[in-house]
């Protein structure tokens, strides 16, 4: 084995071990140890991305040696590995770009804390994308939902606290869901790892055998991570949560958080139960279903707020929606459609909602989209990155988000039938009223109060801010206009993930 | 009814888990809410237990000479259970914490009525 090989093993130790060496620094070294640790976790993803492109097929690494059927393992192909690098990056740029506003909103002797929160949050979305046990998956999911609650109640007002504490009931029933569905499947199975499990579910398939539990487990585990990842119609915690957050907060919760719980359950369906299971149990139809309701009720919800942050978060909603309907397809090119609207929805989320905290911060505070005429002159920065954002959502070439657009219609010509036409339909539906709530909004942005004269550009937010907005700009539009590459590495990824 | 009282410890765990799971979910106090979470867990716990336990089998230390496996049940669900009790009693910690919190600010343990408060102290 390579020593490169141990990488992934790196990844996820190193922020839990500086979480734990953290609660020893002052708030000012803990700030700045946050900072080296995401910078370097992002320059340590890369690296294994490079390494990963150069090596045929996936491996598995097996922690303490222990053979296959005990121990814990770790699996990393392709797919995992652009995974982590898009994670680590977008959660340094996430911390960096907020860290103004987390010095505003979070009081001095809590800040180290915030910061230990986010390391732990990272160390759990790097469990999530590389383990290849159940079990583990679990912990580290218990994990990553305890610290974004503290990352939502950390900003100190009463709708702030309300929203964590919302945010905490609909996860502890996400996660009684997802043991319960463990146990259950621990009991068909023996096996905790995912692949041996695998073997064995194919075996119940084959032999007809066990029909209903395997249903219920699959249902279960759907269910418990779709409420976790804001699904419809499971999504009612998402806009206080994401709304009354610090920036930062509200980036990582919706870029990251979210995106960790599908990828365990994107794991789940292609490696214990596979695909010709889920399109038997009807999984693949209800999650279509589901998908496709979220995708157009989030847009119709977003359009009635009045609240940027809102409006956010409704449009969050929509574009998991998406990323379910591609799963429901069942095909490969659906779960290649899923895996770059995942990533680049990551990147764009980020960006929207530091950019949106940057417009807020001068407009005097403010979060209502009357406050926020005319922005545009007082924060040319932050309102240019917003209007790139919504364009890529939107679906104007050059984006990341056009991609989207054009992977998802390929993959639903390639199935035909009702679903092309129920797909077209919401593409369709979406990318119009994308453009009402964002066209809307960048129009705000360039209108100015009547009696108000518009003064001098200003430069808020600091070198972190404008750095991690232009690095997120960046690859949003490099995901447009280069994307072959990236839809060549996740689509032989996908060949070996499962 | 005779497959109910034969798994009766399968079937008082779920009817703990849809105690606790409806008294979670449709409680509007919060330390109400906590205990159906607690409970909820509980169940699952119970749950994994059972299903871990093999009527005649010893536990699974080395004791009297019997090295044959089949002798003792797997450690393994134990060691679930032992991992999962771990975890909710952070998760309860964190979500007494909040509650606490929440009361010295609003004095009142009604997650509307706190929703109510803080909605009219932001205007």
């Amino acid at each position: 084995m390579a020593l490169w090989q141990n990488l992934p093993f790196l990844l996820i130790l190193l922020p839990l071990a500086a979480s734990s060496g953290m609660l020893l620094l002052k708030k000012d070294a803990a700030r700045r140890a946050a900072l080296t640790i995401m910078g370097l976790e992002a320059a340590v993803s890369a690296a294994f991305l490079v390494c990963m492109a150069g090596f045929e097929g996936s491996y598995t690494y097996s922690m303490g040696h222990f053979p296959a059927p005990w121990g814990n393992e770790i699996r990393a192909g392709k797919l995992e590995a652009a995974l982590a690098f898009c994670f680590a990056a977008v959660m340094f740029c996430s911390v960096l770009g907020g860290i103004r506003a987390i010095e505003r909103d979070i009081l001095p002797d809590r800040r180290n804390l915030y910061f230990i929160m986010c390391s732990l949050t990272l160390s759990a979305l790097m469990a999530q994308v590389f383990t290849n046990d159940i079990f583990t998956g679990y912990v580290f999911l218990e994990i990553m939902t305890i610290a974004a609650c503290a990352l939502i109640a950390a900003r100190n007002t009463g709708r702030a606290l309300t929203a964590a504490t919302r945010y905490m009931i609909m996860n502890l029933i996400g996660s009684g869901l997802f043991l319960l569905a463990l146990s259950l499947l621990y009991g068909l199975t023996g096996h905790l790892l995912m692949s041996p499990a695998r073997e064995r579910i194919a075996a119940l398939a084959a032999g007809g055998q066990y029909r209903q539990p395997l249903t219920v487990v699959v249902a279960l585990t759907t269910i418990a991570l779709g409420i976790k990842s804001a699904l419809f119609p499971f999504h009612t915690w998402v806009p206080d949560a994401y709304s009354f957050s610090t920036p930062s907060s509200s980036a990582i919760l919706s870029s990251l958080v979210s995106k960790g719980y599908i990828v365990l359950l994107l794991k789940l369906y292609y490696r214990v139960f596979s695909p010709e299971v889920l399109l038997a149990t009807g999984a693949a139809d209800v999650l279509f279903a589901f998908g496709a309701v979220g995708a157009v009720v989030g847009s119709l919800l977003a359009i009635r707020q009045v609240e940027i942050g809102r409006m956010i978060a409704y449009s969050s909603v929509a574009q998991i929606g998406y990323i379910y309907m591609a799963m429901g397809l069942g095909t490969g090119e659906g779960m290649l459609a899923a895996v770059f609207q995942l990533m680049a929805h990551t990147v764009v989320k980020a960006l929207l909602f530091l950019a949106a905290g940057g417009l807020c911060d001068a407009s005097g505070g403010h979060h209502a989209f009357r406050d926020l005429r005319g922005s545009y002159y007082r924060h040319p920065a932050a309102a240019s990155a917003f209007i790139l954002g919504a364009f890529s959502l939107i679906g104007i070439p050059f984006t990341a988000g056009f991609i989207v657009k054009l992977t998802y219609a390929q993959a639903a010509a390639a199935v035909g039938g009702g679903r092309m036409l129920i797909l077209f339909f919401v593409l369709v539906a979406g990318t119009l009223m994308n453009a009402v709530y964002f066209g809307r909004t960048v129009i705000t942005l360039f209108r100015a109060r009547g009696d108000e004269i518009p003064g001098e550009p200003r430069w808020h937010g600091g070198a972190g801010f404008l750095v991690s907005c232009a690095f997120l700009a960046g690859a949003t539009g490099l995901m447009g206009v280069t994307s072959d590459p990236v839809l060549q590495l996740l689509r032989r990824g996908l060949e070996t993930f499962g | 009814m005779n497959l109910l009282i034969q798994n009766y410890e399968e079937a008082c765990a779920v009817i703990l888990f849809g105690i606790g799971f409806t008294t979670l979910l449709l409680h509007r106090n919060l330390l109400k809410k906590v205990i159906g979470f607690s409970m909820t867990d509980s169940a699952i716990y119970l749950f994994l237990a059972a299903k871990g336990y093999i009527a005649g089998k010893r536990a699974p230390i080395l004791k009297e000479g019997i090295t044959r496996a089949e002798a003792y049940v797997n450690p393994i669900p134990a060691g679930l259970v032992l991992t999962g009790i771990v975890v909710s009693v952070s998760v309860t910690a964190l979500m007494l914490a909040l509650t606490i919190r929440l009361y010295r600010r609003y004095h009142t343990l009604d997650i509307d009525e706190i929703t109510r408060q803080a909605r009219r102290e932001e205007g």
